[in-house]
């Protein structure tokens, strides 16, 4: 085990369970500062409890997102000391953009909504709301820029031994990033929408609060249903962009080998990295991965085979991480559209509602794996293309980092069985 | 001044601004198994900086945030030679974090108690380990001319360094005992300003002894010396730590916050004045030393992030202002639940 392995592993560690909660919180934030929006407009007290019942429980999620969001910034500098140095001048721009001009405002703002219920009229803690969710947005635009630049680098030179910012409006406007924050962004919804939806279906099951729950559940279903088919559409346009950008990730996700027009894609296969070929294919649809690709069904897709081998990503993971993202991606636009039938009839539904409780972790676990393909995916590179992330470690020891990725094991085991306990707890005792 | 200096005293404006906003919640944190006898208190106390804290760390995000773009080689050399201490900062400052929410969620004497020990350990031990840190700054780092630290954990806990750990600590309960005596009535807070004005004392002595042994210790005196106008700086510090005694003397704790704001302010300047254009300084050869002038961002970066943080801070700090200004007062028991 070296310093790379074991930093590797930690900042997969601390970044995982960091975005366990983000994508909560940025999803929810809208939810709730709809609701409380509802609640200003007709005075109606159904919509204040809602507010501060799904408030609760984006509050318990939100302090665990911020606390370990703090650990990510730093680990660039303990961990990953070469890598700061050499992407500094924009990478760290970035984060430091992110800070003064979104970060601020959702961390000073939130302690106004938590304890500013009787010190700002109805209405301004609403706007406070709302600011909120969209602080947390506009940080993952800026977080997701920098994320962008390390899958495609653009507006830079190397010079003075590092890569140096040459048109910033380039980083910005990087194509990649574009296609990734509208890619996480409904992500994110979605993944709200499945948690108000599951912990509605929970009371509604029980038939307890059913005015309550059935105004969240179409509330969270709309804005599932809509997100949900956006992102299938953007997900498209997403490969294509990747296949131009990184076409290693693209073989490795399918494990295409051989260099071919009409690629296929196979509805089941196992790799053998070690000797270049797949132990077993199944279901093999030709075409498939070219037209995923380049959107034709004849198009020419560069093999494995056709980059050296220490640039080629872990083709199992890869190809793991996409399957089960699509796979996930496909379904959730189906049950949505199941839920639009329902809506009017929600309570005589049990098997859909049960189906939609046990529903809760799948859009977590589609996420996780989206991150998966986008950062094993990338390697061996730590920037696309001009730093390894073997070359990026901090200059440190072993022992150092083997202590303090422990030390994350128990200390986030530990906060992460709290949240769950708390969350669960709050979410079954229902509103005030 | 150039870009490089301006970013210099900016990166320590920011690093002032951290210590003197969550300098407070700090203190109040420590205080807490001092003060708080009884539940109530406690939840009066943890109220009194609930709904500031966290605005308040990202002062600490922002500090980190324009190290890595304005000087990414002192971001990745200082980062990387910290990791322990860092570390423990971390882990400290999640634990503080999530006690403020945790805490309130179980009606339990033991879970409120844990929720309790952890923001004081996530209080004290960030206290004083910047204190450590910058000391060690000050003092200067075995660092090569790679940027790779020659030392462990305990070659910061030397005697400089534990001295600085003392003062930042003493600083911060200080300036967040006369908090407690803003915020708070009664009981508590007699006891909030009978602890402010006995840990004055104990201030005064630690930073007398930080500014002697830092004469013998560092060169944060070569640029005073070079131009002795900045004693200036120096002269308000001090003024500024009497005033915190005047003004608790008078009853006038809001005055004596400021002041104690003021020294902290004053304190981290002393230092990064003294610093320039030093940012870590290499205890081996002082050619190792990173400085604004040779671990800076490129010209484009550095001017592109000032005008954002030219924009953006002052707006940051009227919020932050107003957000002070909507939980003046004492804590009520509006601020005990929601």
């Amino acid at each position: 085990m070296d310093v790379v392995f074991l930093s590797r592993l930690q900042f997969a560690a601390a970044t995982m369970f960091h975005f366990l909660f983000v994508p909560l919180t940025l999803g929810l934030s809208v939810l709730v500062a709809y609701m409380e929006t509802k609640y200003v407009r007709t005075g109606d007290e159904t919509y204040l409890r809602m507010t501060k019942f799904w408030g609760k429980l984006f509050l318990i999620n939100f302090a665990i997102g911020v606390v370990t969001g703090i650990t990510l910034e730093f680990q660039f500098g303990t961990n990953w000391s070469r890598y700061s140095e050499f992407v500094g001048d924009i990478f760290g721009s970035l984060l430091a953009i992110e800070a003064t001009a979104a970060f601020f405002l959702e961390s000073t703002l939130i302690g106004v909504w938590v304890f500013g219920w009787n010190r700002l009229s109805k209405r301004a803690h609403a706007i406070v709301m709302w600011l909120v969710a969209a602080a947390g947005n506009i940080s993952a635009i800026w977080i997701l820029t920098a994320n962008g630049w390390m899958q495609h680098p653009v507006g830079y030179t190397i010079r003075n031994g590092r890569a140096e910012l040459t048109d910033f409006s380039a980083v910005v406007f990087n194509k990649f990033s574009i296609l990734e924050f509208f890619h996480m962004l409904p992500a994110a919804f979605i993944l709200a929408a499945f948690f108000v939806m599951g912990i509605s279906a929970y009371h509604l099951l029980k038939k307890q609060h059913v005015d309550l729950f059935t105004r969240s559940f179409k509330m969270a279903l709309v804005f599932g249903l809509i997100f949900s088919i956006f992102i299938v559409i953007e997900g498209d346009m997403h490969g294509v962009h990747v296949t131009k950008t990184q076409p290693a990730k693209l073989a490795a996700m399918e494990a295409h080998w051989e260099t071919t027009t009409r690629a296929p894609i196979h509805l089941f296969a196992i790799p053998d990295e070690e000797n270049e070929r797949n132990i077993i294919e199944i279901g093999t649809l030709p075409g498939l991965l070219s037209l995923l690709g380049y959107h034709d069904f004849d198009a020419e897709v560069k093999g494995l085979k056709d980059f050296p081998k220490d640039e080629r990503p872990p083709v199992l993971i890869t190809l793991i991480a996409f399957r089960g993202m699509v796979g996930l991606g496909t379904l959730f636009p189906l049950l949505m559209i199941i839920g639009l039938f329902k809506r009017n009839r929600l309570t005589e539904s049990p098997l859909y509602l049960r189906v939609m409780l046990y529903a809760i972790p799948l859009p977590y676990i589609a996420i996780q794996l989206g991150w998966v393909l986008a950062e094993v995916g990338r390697q061996p590179w730590i920037v696309y293309g001009i730093m390894k992330t073997s070359d990026a470690a901090s200059p440190i020891a072993v022992s150092q980092v083997f202590t303090s990725l422990i030390a994350f094991i128990l200390v986030y085991g530990l906060l992460g069985a709290v949240a769950f306990y708390l969350i669960i707890k709050n979410a079954r005792k229902g509103p005030e | 001044m150039d870009l490089q200096a301006i970013w210099f005293f900016l990166w320590g404006l920011l690093w002032a601004i951290f210590f003197m906003t969550d300098g407070f919640d700090f203190g109040v944190g420590t205080l807490i198994p001092f003060l708080g006898k009884s539940d109530a208190d406690r939840s009066v106390m943890i109220n009194s900086v609930g709904p500031l804290w966290d605005g308040n760390e990202v002062w600490l995000i922002t500090a980190g945030g324009v190290t890595f773009a304005a000087f990414p080689r002192v971001y990745a050399v200082m980062f990387s030679s910290f990791y322990t201490p860092l570390m423990l900062i971390l882990f400290a400052l999640i634990l503080r974090g999530v006690s403020f929410e945790f805490r309130h969620q179980v009606d339990s004497p033991v879970w409120r108690k844990v929720w309790e020990t952890c923001l004081f350990i996530g209080s004290v031990l960030p206290a004083i380990l910047f204190g450590v840190a910058f000391a060690n700054i000050f003092k200067g780092i075995p660092i090569d001319q790679e940027g790779v630290f020659h030392g462990n954990l305990f070659t910061l806990l030397n005697p400089y360094g534990l001295l600085g750990g003392a003062l930042f600590l003493v600083l911060f309960l200080q300036h967040g005992a006369v908090w407690l005596s803003i915020k708070t009535e009664g009981d508590l807070q007699k006891r909030s300003v009978n602890a402010a004005n006995k840990i004055w004392p104990v201030l005064l002595t630690a930073a007398v002894i930080f500014l002697i042994a830092s004469f013998f210790a560092t060169d944060l005196y070569d640029n005073y010396l070079a131009c002795p106008a900045l004693f200036i700086v120096c002269i308000i510090t001090v003024a500024a730590l009497l005033g915190i005694k005047i003004f608790l003397k008078k009853g006038a704790y809001f005055k004596a916050w400021f002041s104690s704001s003021l020294t902290i302010v004053g304190a981290t300047f002393f230092g990064i004045i003294g610093l320039f254009p030093n940012m870590f300084p290499s205890s081996i050869d002082p050619a190792f030393s990173l400085t604004a002038r040779n671990a800076s961002s490129s010209p484009l970066t550095l001017t592109i992030i000032l005008i954002v943080v030219l924009i953006f801070i002052p707006v940051v700090i009227c919020y932050q202002i107003w957000t002070y200004n909507l939980f003046k007062g004492k804590v009520t028991q509006d601020d005990l639940t929601y």
